[in-house]
Protein backbone atom coordinates (compact mmCIF):
# COMPACT_ATOMS: atom_id res chain seq x y z
CA UNK A 1 0.00 0.00 0.00
CA UNK A 2 1.55 3.92 -0.93
CA UNK A 3 1.58 5.87 1.79
CA UNK A 4 0.40 9.39 1.70
CA UNK A 5 4.27 9.93 2.24
CA UNK A 6 4.84 8.19 -1.33
CA UNK A 7 1.91 9.97 -3.03
CA UNK A 8 2.77 13.12 -2.40
CA UNK A 9 6.40 12.67 -3.34
CA UNK A 10 5.33 11.09 -6.85
CA UNK A 11 2.86 13.82 -7.22
CA UNK A 12 5.75 16.25 -6.49
CA UNK A 13 8.08 15.07 -9.02
CA UNK A 14 5.33 14.86 -11.49
CA UNK A 15 4.38 18.06 -10.52
CA UNK A 16 0.87 17.38 -10.26
CA UNK A 17 -1.54 19.26 -7.36
CA UNK A 18 -3.64 16.88 -5.58
CA UNK A 19 -6.44 17.35 -2.30
CA UNK A 20 -6.37 15.54 0.12
CA UNK A 21 -9.16 13.34 -1.24
CA UNK A 22 -7.44 12.38 -4.54
CA UNK A 23 -4.28 11.66 -2.31
CA UNK A 24 -5.96 8.59 -0.54
CA UNK A 25 -7.87 8.22 -3.48
CA UNK A 26 -4.97 7.63 -6.34
CA UNK A 27 -3.10 5.83 -3.44
CA UNK A 28 -5.27 3.00 -3.16
CA UNK A 29 -6.10 2.97 -7.01
CA UNK A 30 -2.10 3.36 -7.96
CA UNK A 31 -1.41 0.74 -4.90
CA UNK A 32 -3.89 -1.92 -6.77
CA UNK A 33 -2.36 -1.53 -10.11
CA UNK A 34 1.42 -1.86 -8.59
CA UNK A 35 -0.31 -5.29 -6.82
CA UNK A 36 -1.20 -6.33 -10.60
CA UNK A 37 2.36 -5.39 -12.41
CA UNK A 38 4.47 -6.68 -9.29
CA UNK A 39 3.71 -9.96 -11.40
CA UNK A 40 6.08 -9.48 -13.81
CA UNK A 41 9.22 -9.82 -11.05
CA UNK A 42 8.53 -13.18 -11.48
CA UNK A 43 9.22 -13.52 -15.48
CA UNK A 44 12.97 -15.01 -15.64
CA UNK A 45 14.95 -12.25 -17.67
CA UNK A 46 18.70 -13.57 -17.29
CA UNK A 47 20.50 -12.47 -20.21
CA UNK A 48 17.56 -10.97 -22.25
CA UNK A 49 18.42 -7.24 -23.64
CA UNK A 50 15.79 -4.64 -23.28
CA UNK A 51 13.96 -3.25 -25.96
CA UNK A 52 12.79 0.11 -26.38
CA UNK A 53 12.70 0.33 -30.40
CA UNK A 54 10.49 -2.37 -31.79
CA UNK A 55 11.20 -2.21 -35.10
CA UNK A 56 14.89 -2.23 -34.89
CA UNK A 57 15.88 1.04 -35.91
CA UNK A 58 19.29 2.29 -34.94
CA UNK A 59 20.32 5.73 -35.30
CA UNK A 60 18.36 7.62 -38.28
CA UNK A 61 20.35 10.90 -39.59
CA UNK A 62 19.12 13.29 -41.38
CA UNK A 63 20.86 16.30 -42.84
CA UNK A 64 21.58 18.75 -40.22
CA UNK A 65 19.92 22.51 -41.68
CA UNK A 66 17.50 24.89 -40.19
CA UNK A 67 14.27 25.14 -41.40
CA UNK A 68 12.87 28.27 -40.16
CA UNK A 69 9.10 27.44 -38.95
CA UNK A 70 7.00 30.07 -40.38
CA UNK A 71 4.04 30.31 -37.59
CA UNK A 72 6.22 31.46 -35.04
CA UNK A 73 3.26 34.39 -34.10
CA UNK A 74 0.77 31.40 -33.66
CA UNK A 75 2.68 29.66 -31.43
CA UNK A 76 2.90 32.48 -28.96
CA UNK A 77 -0.36 33.34 -29.72
CA UNK A 78 -1.07 29.58 -27.85
CA UNK A 79 0.73 31.18 -24.64
CA UNK A 80 -0.99 32.42 -21.55
CA UNK A 81 0.87 35.03 -21.02
CA UNK A 82 3.76 36.63 -23.68
CA UNK A 83 5.72 39.84 -23.33
CA UNK A 84 7.63 41.61 -26.67
CA UNK A 85 8.43 37.87 -28.38
CA UNK A 86 8.95 35.90 -25.36
CA UNK A 87 6.97 33.59 -22.90
CA UNK A 88 6.34 35.42 -18.96
CA UNK A 89 6.59 33.20 -16.31
CA UNK A 90 5.57 33.94 -12.74
CA UNK A 91 8.94 34.23 -10.57
CA UNK A 92 10.83 31.31 -9.77
CA UNK A 93 11.13 32.01 -6.11
CA UNK B 1 -29.05 8.67 -47.63
CA UNK B 2 -25.34 9.20 -49.28
CA UNK B 3 -23.96 9.09 -46.14
CA UNK B 4 -24.01 5.71 -45.93
CA UNK B 5 -21.82 4.56 -48.79
CA UNK B 6 -18.56 3.26 -48.55
CA UNK B 7 -15.67 5.04 -49.56
CA UNK B 8 -15.12 3.51 -52.63
CA UNK B 9 -18.74 2.83 -53.46
CA UNK B 10 -18.84 6.97 -53.00
CA UNK B 11 -15.57 7.53 -55.29
CA UNK B 12 -17.47 5.58 -57.96
CA UNK B 13 -20.63 7.68 -57.72
CA UNK B 14 -18.64 11.23 -57.91
CA UNK B 15 -16.63 10.17 -61.03
CA UNK B 16 -19.81 8.61 -62.79
CA UNK B 17 -21.40 11.84 -61.76
CA UNK B 18 -24.54 10.07 -59.85
CA UNK B 19 -24.12 13.06 -57.20
CA UNK B 20 -21.51 15.99 -56.41
CA UNK B 21 -19.35 16.35 -53.30
CA UNK B 22 -21.22 18.89 -52.11
CA UNK B 23 -24.10 16.21 -51.99
CA UNK B 24 -22.67 13.64 -49.96
CA UNK B 25 -21.42 16.08 -47.31
CA UNK B 26 -24.68 17.31 -46.84
CA UNK B 27 -25.92 14.41 -45.95
CA UNK B 28 -23.63 13.85 -43.85
CA UNK B 29 -23.82 17.22 -42.26
CA UNK B 30 -27.46 16.55 -42.03
CA UNK B 31 -27.31 12.98 -40.56
CA UNK B 32 -24.66 14.52 -37.60
CA UNK B 33 -27.12 17.28 -36.97
CA UNK B 34 -30.03 14.79 -36.61
CA UNK B 35 -27.76 12.50 -34.52
CA UNK B 36 -24.93 13.58 -32.78
CA UNK B 37 -26.29 15.26 -29.87
CA UNK B 38 -27.54 12.10 -28.48
CA UNK B 39 -24.32 9.93 -29.41
CA UNK B 40 -21.72 13.04 -28.95
CA UNK B 41 -19.15 11.56 -31.49
CA UNK B 42 -17.86 14.80 -32.34
CA UNK B 43 -15.88 17.67 -29.74
CA UNK B 44 -15.92 19.85 -32.76
CA UNK B 45 -18.03 20.28 -36.66
CA UNK B 46 -16.92 22.66 -39.09
CA UNK B 47 -19.49 22.49 -41.66
CA UNK B 48 -18.98 25.44 -43.56
CA UNK B 49 -15.26 24.33 -44.05
CA UNK B 50 -16.62 21.07 -44.77
CA UNK B 51 -18.66 22.55 -47.59
CA UNK B 52 -16.15 25.01 -49.23
CA UNK B 53 -13.85 22.29 -49.77
CA UNK B 54 -16.91 20.08 -51.22
CA UNK B 55 -17.38 22.74 -53.82
CA UNK B 56 -13.56 22.69 -54.47
CA UNK B 57 -13.86 18.99 -55.27
CA UNK B 58 -16.85 19.44 -57.12
CA UNK B 59 -15.26 21.81 -59.54
CA UNK B 60 -12.38 19.75 -60.06
CA UNK B 61 -14.84 16.75 -61.07
CA UNK B 62 -16.82 18.92 -63.14
CA UNK B 63 -13.45 20.35 -64.94
CA UNK B 64 -12.80 16.43 -66.00
CA UNK B 65 -9.13 16.41 -63.89
CA UNK B 66 -9.12 12.78 -62.74
CA UNK B 67 -9.43 12.57 -59.09
CA UNK B 68 -8.14 9.87 -56.67
CA UNK B 69 -9.92 8.02 -54.46
CA UNK B 70 -9.98 10.38 -51.84
CA UNK B 71 -11.23 13.44 -53.84
CA UNK B 72 -14.18 14.83 -52.16
CA UNK B 73 -14.62 12.16 -49.41
CA UNK B 74 -15.68 13.08 -45.77
CA UNK B 75 -13.70 11.93 -42.93
CA UNK B 76 -13.38 12.33 -39.45
CA UNK B 77 -10.37 12.80 -37.07
CA UNK B 78 -9.52 11.75 -33.83
CA UNK B 79 -9.20 14.77 -31.98
CA UNK B 80 -5.21 14.13 -30.95
CA UNK B 81 -4.28 14.66 -34.71
CA UNK B 82 -3.23 18.05 -35.27
CA UNK B 83 -5.50 19.97 -38.39
CA UNK B 84 -3.93 23.44 -38.98
CA UNK B 85 -5.87 26.53 -37.86
CA UNK B 86 -8.61 24.01 -36.11
CA UNK B 87 -8.76 23.43 -32.07
CA UNK B 88 -7.80 20.42 -30.80
CA UNK B 89 -8.24 18.94 -27.63
CA UNK B 90 -7.25 15.47 -26.98
CA UNK B 91 -10.27 15.11 -25.15
CA UNK B 92 -8.73 17.69 -22.20
CA UNK B 93 -9.60 20.72 -20.43
CA UNK B 94 -5.80 21.93 -20.40
CA UNK B 95 -6.68 21.98 -24.40
CA UNK B 96 -9.62 23.07 -24.51
CA UNK B 97 -8.98 25.98 -26.58
CA UNK B 98 -5.78 24.97 -28.02
CA UNK B 99 -5.43 25.58 -31.99
CA UNK B 100 -2.89 23.74 -33.80
CA UNK B 101 -0.73 25.41 -35.30
CA UNK B 102 0.51 23.20 -38.15
CA UNK B 103 -0.91 20.29 -40.02
CA UNK B 104 -0.06 16.25 -38.72
CA UNK B 105 1.57 14.81 -41.67
CA UNK B 106 -1.54 12.71 -42.01
CA UNK B 107 -3.52 15.17 -42.62
CA UNK B 108 -1.26 17.18 -44.95
CA UNK B 109 -1.29 13.73 -46.86
CA UNK B 110 -4.94 14.03 -47.03
CA UNK B 111 -5.46 17.65 -47.92
CA UNK B 112 -3.54 16.99 -50.74
CA UNK B 113 -5.54 13.66 -51.55
CA UNK B 114 -8.84 16.23 -51.66
CA UNK B 115 -10.54 14.40 -48.78
CA UNK B 116 -12.89 16.75 -46.53
CA UNK B 117 -12.76 17.01 -42.63
CA UNK B 118 -16.24 17.02 -40.75
CA UNK B 119 -15.19 17.47 -37.59
CA UNK B 120 -12.89 16.56 -34.69
CA UNK B 121 -13.94 13.27 -32.43
CA UNK B 122 -14.48 12.38 -28.87
CA UNK B 123 -11.78 10.61 -26.97
CA UNK B 124 -10.60 9.42 -23.69
CA UNK B 125 -8.57 12.36 -22.65
CA UNK B 126 -5.49 12.30 -24.36
CA UNK B 127 -6.26 8.65 -25.64
CA UNK B 128 -6.14 7.47 -22.31
CA UNK B 129 -8.78 4.92 -21.76
CA UNK B 130 -10.77 1.87 -23.21
CA UNK B 131 -14.80 3.50 -23.18
CA UNK B 132 -14.48 7.12 -24.48
CA UNK B 133 -15.65 7.91 -20.72
CA UNK B 134 -12.89 10.09 -19.83
CA UNK B 135 -13.26 12.51 -22.28
CA UNK B 136 -13.87 16.52 -20.60
CA UNK B 137 -16.40 16.64 -23.29
CA UNK B 138 -18.76 14.05 -21.84
CA UNK B 139 -18.61 10.47 -22.85
CA UNK B 140 -19.69 9.43 -26.92
CA UNK B 141 -22.41 6.54 -26.59
CA UNK B 142 -22.60 3.51 -28.67
CA UNK B 143 -24.56 4.25 -32.42
CA UNK B 144 -25.93 0.32 -31.51
CA UNK B 145 -27.24 0.70 -28.22
CA UNK B 146 -27.27 4.20 -26.57
CA UNK B 147 -26.73 3.20 -22.42
CA UNK B 148 -23.59 1.03 -23.73
CA UNK B 149 -19.94 2.75 -24.41
CA UNK B 150 -18.31 2.67 -28.39
CA UNK B 151 -15.22 1.87 -26.36
CA UNK B 152 -12.03 3.73 -27.04
CA UNK B 153 -10.38 5.66 -26.93
CA UNK B 154 -11.05 6.26 -30.25
CA UNK B 155 -14.80 5.54 -29.29
CA UNK B 156 -15.37 9.14 -31.14
CA UNK B 157 -14.22 7.61 -34.36
CA UNK B 158 -15.84 4.36 -34.27
CA UNK B 159 -19.57 6.07 -33.27
CA UNK B 160 -18.76 8.29 -36.22
CA UNK B 161 -18.61 5.60 -38.57
CA UNK B 162 -20.68 3.45 -36.91
CA UNK B 163 -23.52 5.98 -37.46
CA UNK B 164 -23.06 7.32 -40.53
CA UNK B 165 -21.88 10.32 -39.68
CA UNK B 166 -18.69 10.54 -41.83
CA UNK B 167 -17.65 8.04 -44.75
CA UNK B 168 -14.06 6.50 -42.70
CA UNK B 169 -12.26 7.89 -39.97
CA UNK B 170 -8.69 8.30 -38.33
CA UNK B 171 -7.77 7.79 -34.71
CA UNK B 172 -4.73 6.21 -32.59
CA UNK B 173 -3.94 3.36 -31.16
CA UNK B 174 -1.59 2.60 -27.95
CA UNK B 175 -3.15 -0.49 -26.14
CA UNK B 176 -6.29 -1.29 -28.58
CA UNK B 177 -7.51 2.35 -29.15
CA UNK B 178 -8.69 1.70 -33.02
CA UNK B 179 -9.24 -1.78 -32.86
CA UNK B 180 -11.37 -2.34 -29.72
CA UNK B 181 -14.08 0.57 -30.62
CA UNK B 182 -14.52 -0.70 -33.98
CA UNK B 183 -15.60 -4.05 -32.57
CA UNK B 184 -17.93 -2.35 -30.12
CA UNK B 185 -19.39 -0.58 -32.86
CA UNK B 186 -19.58 -3.45 -35.57
CA UNK B 187 -17.10 -1.65 -38.08
CA UNK B 188 -13.37 -2.15 -39.01
CA UNK B 189 -10.26 -0.70 -37.16
CA UNK B 190 -6.54 -1.07 -38.30
CA UNK B 191 -3.56 -0.94 -36.69
CA UNK B 192 -0.64 -0.72 -38.84
CA UNK B 193 3.06 -1.89 -38.09
CA UNK B 194 4.58 0.68 -35.69
CA UNK B 195 6.35 2.95 -37.67
CA UNK B 196 4.44 2.73 -40.70
CA UNK B 197 2.08 5.97 -40.30
CA UNK B 198 4.02 8.91 -39.03
CA UNK B 199 3.03 10.15 -35.96
CA UNK B 200 4.18 13.67 -36.61
CA UNK B 201 1.03 15.72 -35.32
CA UNK B 202 -0.15 12.74 -33.01
CA UNK B 203 -0.36 14.04 -29.82
CA UNK B 204 2.35 12.04 -28.07
CA UNK B 205 0.94 9.26 -25.62
CA UNK B 206 3.46 6.64 -25.45
CA UNK B 207 5.38 7.06 -28.51
CA UNK B 208 7.13 3.58 -28.52
CA UNK B 209 3.34 2.09 -29.15
CA UNK B 210 1.31 4.75 -30.53
CA UNK B 211 0.27 4.45 -34.17
CA UNK B 212 -2.00 6.13 -36.19
CA UNK B 213 -4.87 4.01 -38.29
CA UNK B 214 -8.23 4.21 -40.19
CA UNK B 215 -11.68 3.43 -39.09
CA UNK B 216 -14.16 2.20 -41.79
CA UNK B 217 -17.34 0.17 -42.89
CA UNK B 218 -14.90 -2.60 -44.72
CA UNK B 219 -11.75 -3.24 -45.26
CA UNK B 220 -11.42 -2.49 -48.56
CA UNK B 221 -12.00 1.05 -47.05
CA UNK B 222 -9.33 0.64 -44.44
CA UNK B 223 -7.15 -0.29 -47.53
CA UNK B 224 -7.83 3.11 -48.73
CA UNK B 225 -7.16 5.22 -46.03
CA UNK B 226 -3.99 3.59 -44.78
CA UNK B 227 -2.12 3.35 -48.50
CA UNK B 228 -3.15 7.31 -48.40
CA UNK B 229 -1.62 7.71 -44.95
CA UNK B 230 1.67 5.98 -45.32
CA UNK B 231 4.95 6.33 -46.13
CA UNK B 232 7.86 7.74 -43.83
CA UNK B 233 8.58 11.18 -43.12
CA UNK B 234 11.90 13.31 -42.13
CA UNK B 235 9.74 14.73 -39.25
CA UNK B 236 9.36 11.48 -37.25
CA UNK B 237 12.64 9.39 -37.37
CA UNK B 238 11.04 6.23 -36.24
CA UNK B 239 9.03 5.98 -39.26
CA UNK B 240 9.30 3.72 -42.15
CA UNK B 241 8.71 3.04 -45.67
CA UNK B 242 6.51 -0.45 -46.40
CA UNK B 243 7.46 -2.21 -49.26
CA UNK B 244 3.97 -2.24 -50.73
CA UNK B 245 3.34 -5.52 -52.87
CA UNK B 246 -0.06 -4.86 -53.58
CA UNK B 247 0.21 -7.10 -56.67
CA UNK B 248 0.05 -9.83 -54.63
CA UNK B 249 -3.28 -8.84 -52.79
CA UNK B 250 -4.59 -9.47 -56.43
CA UNK B 251 -3.77 -13.06 -56.75
CA UNK B 252 -3.87 -13.70 -53.16
CA UNK B 253 -5.67 -16.76 -51.69
CA UNK B 254 -6.47 -18.29 -48.05
CA UNK B 255 -6.47 -21.35 -49.61
CA UNK B 256 -3.27 -23.24 -48.24
CA UNK B 257 -2.35 -20.42 -45.65
CA UNK B 258 -1.41 -21.20 -42.59
CA UNK B 259 -3.61 -19.44 -39.48
CA UNK B 260 -2.64 -19.78 -36.01
CA UNK B 261 -4.59 -19.67 -32.67
CA UNK B 262 -2.69 -18.52 -29.75
CA UNK B 263 -4.20 -20.79 -26.97
CA UNK B 264 -3.57 -18.08 -24.69
CA UNK B 265 -6.16 -16.11 -26.16
CA UNK B 266 -8.80 -18.46 -25.49
CA UNK B 267 -9.37 -18.28 -21.59
CA UNK B 268 -11.77 -18.16 -18.39
CA UNK B 269 -13.15 -14.75 -18.09
CA UNK B 270 -13.69 -14.24 -21.95
CA UNK B 271 -17.41 -14.33 -22.82
CA UNK B 272 -18.77 -17.88 -23.52
CA UNK B 273 -20.82 -15.75 -26.81
CA UNK B 274 -18.10 -14.05 -28.21
CA UNK B 275 -16.19 -16.88 -27.88
CA UNK B 276 -18.87 -19.07 -30.04
CA UNK B 277 -18.40 -15.91 -33.13
CA UNK B 278 -14.78 -16.82 -32.89
CA UNK B 279 -14.88 -20.01 -33.48
CA UNK B 280 -17.37 -19.50 -36.39
CA UNK B 281 -14.86 -17.48 -37.90
CA UNK B 282 -12.17 -19.97 -37.49
CA UNK B 283 -14.80 -22.65 -39.02
CA UNK B 284 -15.14 -20.33 -41.90
CA UNK B 285 -11.52 -19.76 -42.68
CA UNK B 286 -11.38 -23.58 -42.77
CA UNK B 287 -13.91 -23.98 -45.27
CA UNK B 288 -11.80 -21.10 -47.31
CA UNK B 289 -9.41 -23.62 -47.38
CA UNK B 290 -6.68 -21.83 -44.34
CA UNK B 291 -5.00 -24.54 -42.27
CA UNK B 292 -5.70 -23.59 -38.63
CA UNK B 293 -2.64 -24.54 -36.09
CA UNK B 294 -2.95 -24.51 -32.53
CA UNK B 295 0.21 -22.19 -31.08
CA UNK B 296 1.19 -20.89 -28.08
CA UNK B 297 2.65 -17.35 -26.58
CA UNK B 298 3.73 -17.94 -23.50
CA UNK B 299 4.19 -14.63 -22.12
CA UNK B 300 0.73 -13.44 -22.86
CA UNK B 301 -0.32 -13.63 -19.24
CA UNK B 302 2.41 -11.02 -18.42
CA UNK B 303 1.57 -8.41 -21.50
CA UNK B 304 -1.11 -6.28 -19.69
CA UNK B 305 1.32 -5.54 -16.69
CA UNK B 306 3.92 -5.08 -18.90
CA UNK B 307 2.60 -2.76 -20.99
CA UNK B 308 1.09 -0.74 -17.74
CA UNK B 309 4.46 -0.08 -16.66
CA UNK B 310 5.78 0.88 -19.94
CA UNK B 311 3.24 2.61 -21.07
CA UNK B 312 2.44 5.41 -18.14
CA UNK B 313 6.13 5.54 -17.78
CA UNK B 314 5.86 7.41 -21.55
CA UNK B 315 2.85 9.11 -20.34
CA UNK B 316 4.77 10.93 -17.58
CA UNK B 317 7.29 12.11 -19.82
CA UNK B 318 5.40 13.10 -22.91
CA UNK B 319 2.88 15.03 -20.59
CA UNK B 320 5.46 16.99 -18.95
CA UNK B 321 5.22 19.66 -21.63
CA UNK B 322 1.76 20.57 -20.69
CA UNK B 323 2.96 23.09 -18.19
CA UNK B 324 0.69 25.77 -18.18
CA UNK B 325 3.53 28.13 -19.62
CA UNK B 326 3.62 27.32 -23.34
CA UNK B 327 0.11 26.61 -24.32
CA UNK B 328 -3.53 25.16 -22.84
CA UNK B 329 -5.07 26.20 -19.80
CA UNK B 330 -2.91 27.95 -17.07
CA UNK B 331 -4.36 28.47 -13.38
CA UNK B 332 -4.46 31.86 -12.31
CA UNK B 333 -6.00 32.00 -8.90
CA UNK B 334 -4.08 31.72 -5.64
CA UNK B 335 -0.46 31.63 -7.71
CA UNK B 336 2.63 32.61 -6.13
CA UNK B 337 5.57 31.64 -8.15
CA UNK B 338 6.28 29.37 -10.96
CA UNK B 339 5.93 26.16 -8.82
CA UNK B 340 2.38 27.45 -8.47
CA UNK B 341 1.58 27.77 -12.06
CA UNK B 342 2.81 23.98 -12.47
CA UNK B 343 0.88 22.39 -9.82
CA UNK B 344 -2.37 24.03 -9.95
CA UNK B 345 -2.75 23.77 -13.85
CA UNK B 346 -1.77 19.96 -14.09
CA UNK B 347 -4.33 19.71 -10.91
CA UNK B 348 -7.23 21.25 -12.61
CA UNK B 349 -6.43 20.79 -15.90
CA UNK B 350 -6.22 16.76 -16.30
CA UNK B 351 -8.40 14.71 -15.90
CA UNK B 352 -8.49 11.38 -13.18
CA UNK B 353 -6.99 8.78 -15.40
CA UNK B 354 -4.37 11.24 -17.03
CA UNK B 355 -3.14 11.80 -13.15
CA UNK B 356 -3.65 8.26 -12.44
CA UNK B 357 -1.07 7.16 -15.32
CA UNK B 358 1.24 10.51 -15.06
CA UNK B 359 1.52 9.37 -11.07
CA UNK B 360 2.09 5.74 -12.22
CA UNK B 361 4.90 6.31 -14.77
CA UNK B 362 6.31 8.83 -12.53
CA UNK B 363 6.71 6.11 -9.93
CA UNK B 364 8.07 3.56 -12.17
CA UNK B 365 11.18 5.58 -13.46
CA UNK B 366 11.90 7.07 -10.04
CA UNK B 367 15.53 6.64 -8.48
CA UNK B 368 15.34 2.91 -7.26
CA UNK B 369 12.12 1.55 -9.03
CA UNK B 370 13.71 2.32 -12.69
CA UNK B 371 14.98 -1.31 -12.63
CA UNK B 372 12.44 -3.37 -11.09
CA UNK B 373 9.61 -1.55 -13.21
CA UNK B 374 10.76 -0.04 -16.40
CA UNK B 375 13.72 -2.17 -16.90
CA UNK B 376 12.27 -5.64 -16.08
CA UNK B 377 8.99 -4.32 -18.25
CA UNK B 378 11.20 -3.89 -21.09
CA UNK B 379 13.27 -7.09 -21.28
CA UNK B 380 9.42 -8.67 -20.88
CA UNK B 381 8.69 -6.74 -23.87
CA UNK B 382 11.50 -7.97 -25.55
CA UNK B 383 9.85 -11.67 -25.06
CA UNK B 384 6.94 -10.82 -26.10
CA UNK B 385 8.03 -9.96 -29.36
CA UNK B 386 10.30 -13.02 -29.40
CA UNK B 387 7.29 -15.42 -28.93
CA UNK B 388 5.54 -13.56 -32.43
CA UNK B 389 8.66 -13.94 -34.14
CA UNK B 390 8.80 -17.66 -33.31
CA UNK B 391 5.26 -18.22 -34.04
CA UNK B 392 5.49 -15.79 -37.57
CA UNK B 393 8.66 -18.84 -38.34
CA UNK B 394 5.22 -20.47 -38.44
CA UNK B 395 1.85 -19.67 -39.37
CA UNK B 396 0.78 -16.51 -41.79
CA UNK B 397 -1.51 -14.64 -39.45
CA UNK B 398 -2.66 -15.19 -35.89
CA UNK B 399 -6.34 -14.96 -35.06
CA UNK B 400 -7.62 -13.65 -32.06
CA UNK B 401 -10.86 -12.16 -30.23
CA UNK B 402 -10.88 -8.16 -30.53
CA UNK B 403 -12.22 -7.88 -26.86
CA UNK B 404 -13.15 -10.51 -24.41
CA UNK B 405 -16.68 -8.71 -24.10
CA UNK B 406 -18.91 -6.97 -26.24
CA UNK B 407 -19.69 -3.13 -25.43
CA UNK B 408 -20.28 -2.72 -21.79
CA UNK B 409 -22.91 -0.32 -20.28
CA UNK B 410 -21.73 3.28 -19.55
CA UNK B 411 -20.23 3.69 -15.93
CA UNK B 412 -20.17 -0.04 -15.34
CA UNK B 413 -16.06 0.06 -15.29
CA UNK B 414 -14.77 3.59 -14.85
CA UNK B 415 -14.57 3.52 -10.74
CA UNK B 416 -11.88 0.61 -10.87
CA UNK B 417 -9.12 1.12 -13.59
CA UNK B 418 -7.92 -2.32 -12.88
CA UNK B 419 -11.05 -3.51 -14.49
CA UNK B 420 -10.95 -1.24 -17.39
CA UNK B 421 -7.39 -2.07 -18.02
CA UNK B 422 -8.70 -5.42 -18.83
CA UNK B 423 -10.83 -4.54 -21.45
CA UNK B 424 -7.51 -3.86 -23.48
CA UNK B 425 -6.12 -7.54 -22.62
CA UNK B 426 -6.48 -9.02 -26.43
CA UNK B 427 -5.16 -5.83 -28.19
CA UNK B 428 -1.68 -4.60 -26.62
CA UNK B 429 0.40 -7.34 -27.11
CA UNK B 430 0.39 -6.51 -30.73
CA UNK B 431 1.34 -2.67 -29.42
CA UNK B 432 4.46 -4.39 -27.39
CA UNK B 433 5.49 -6.56 -30.43
CA UNK B 434 5.15 -3.51 -33.13
CA UNK B 435 2.41 -6.06 -35.40
CA UNK B 436 -0.05 -5.44 -37.81
CA UNK B 437 -3.66 -5.95 -36.35
CA UNK B 438 -7.04 -5.41 -37.65
CA UNK B 439 -10.59 -5.98 -35.87
CA UNK B 440 -13.55 -6.53 -38.01
CA UNK B 441 -17.01 -7.42 -37.38
CA UNK B 442 -17.37 -11.72 -36.96
CA UNK B 443 -21.15 -12.01 -35.89
CA UNK B 444 -23.72 -10.61 -33.05
CA UNK B 445 -23.84 -11.20 -29.70
CA UNK B 446 -27.50 -10.25 -28.03
CA UNK B 447 -27.56 -8.12 -30.94
CA UNK B 448 -24.39 -6.10 -30.49
CA UNK B 449 -21.17 -6.89 -32.80
CA UNK B 450 -18.14 -8.77 -31.59
CA UNK B 451 -14.87 -8.40 -33.27
CA UNK B 452 -12.39 -11.03 -35.20
CA UNK B 453 -8.21 -9.61 -34.75
CA UNK B 454 -6.30 -10.83 -37.72
CA UNK B 455 -2.36 -10.23 -36.07
CA UNK B 456 0.12 -10.32 -38.52
CA UNK B 457 3.87 -10.44 -38.50
CA UNK B 458 5.98 -6.79 -38.65
CA UNK B 459 5.69 -5.26 -42.15
CA UNK B 460 2.97 -7.62 -43.19
CA UNK B 461 0.56 -5.14 -43.25
CA UNK B 462 -0.53 -6.16 -46.92
CA UNK B 463 -1.15 -9.79 -46.23
CA UNK B 464 -3.24 -9.26 -42.41
CA UNK B 465 -5.94 -6.60 -44.67
CA UNK B 466 -5.50 -9.37 -47.86
CA UNK B 467 -7.18 -12.11 -45.05
CA UNK B 468 -9.54 -9.76 -43.86
CA UNK B 469 -10.49 -8.60 -47.13
CA UNK B 470 -11.70 -12.53 -48.38
CA UNK B 471 -13.03 -13.17 -45.02
CA UNK B 472 -14.99 -10.14 -45.44
CA UNK B 473 -15.93 -10.77 -49.29
CA UNK B 474 -17.11 -14.16 -48.32
CA UNK B 475 -19.81 -13.96 -45.93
Amino acid sequence: MLTIQIVEYIAKLARLGLNKKEKEKFGEQLSKILDFVEQLQKVEVKNIEPIAQITGLENRERIDEVEQFAGEKKLLDLAPDTDNGYFKIKTVF
Amino acid sequence: MLNKLTIKQAHQGLIDKKFSSLELTEDCLSEIKKRNKKINAFISIDSDLALEKAKEADKKIGQGVEIGVLEGIPLAIKDNILIEGIKTTAGSKILENYIAPYDATVIKKLKNAGAIFLGKTNMDEFAMGSSTENSYFGPTKNPRDLERVPGGSSGGSAAAVAANFCLGALGSDTGGSIRQPASFCGIVGFKPTYGCVSRYGLMAMASSLDQIGPLTKNVEDAEILFHEIKGRDGKDSTSIELNSKLEIKNKFKVQGIKIGIPKEYFIKGMDKEVEETLKKAIKKFENLGAKIEKVSLPHTDYALACYYIIMPSEVSSNLARYDGIKYGYSAKEKIKDLLDVYLRSREKGFGDEARRRIMLGTYSLSSGYYEAYYLQAQKIRALIKKDFVQVFNKVDCLIAPTSPTIAFKIGEKIDDPLKMYLSDIFTISANLAGLPAISLPCGLVNNLPAGLQIIGNQFEDEKVLAIADIYERSE
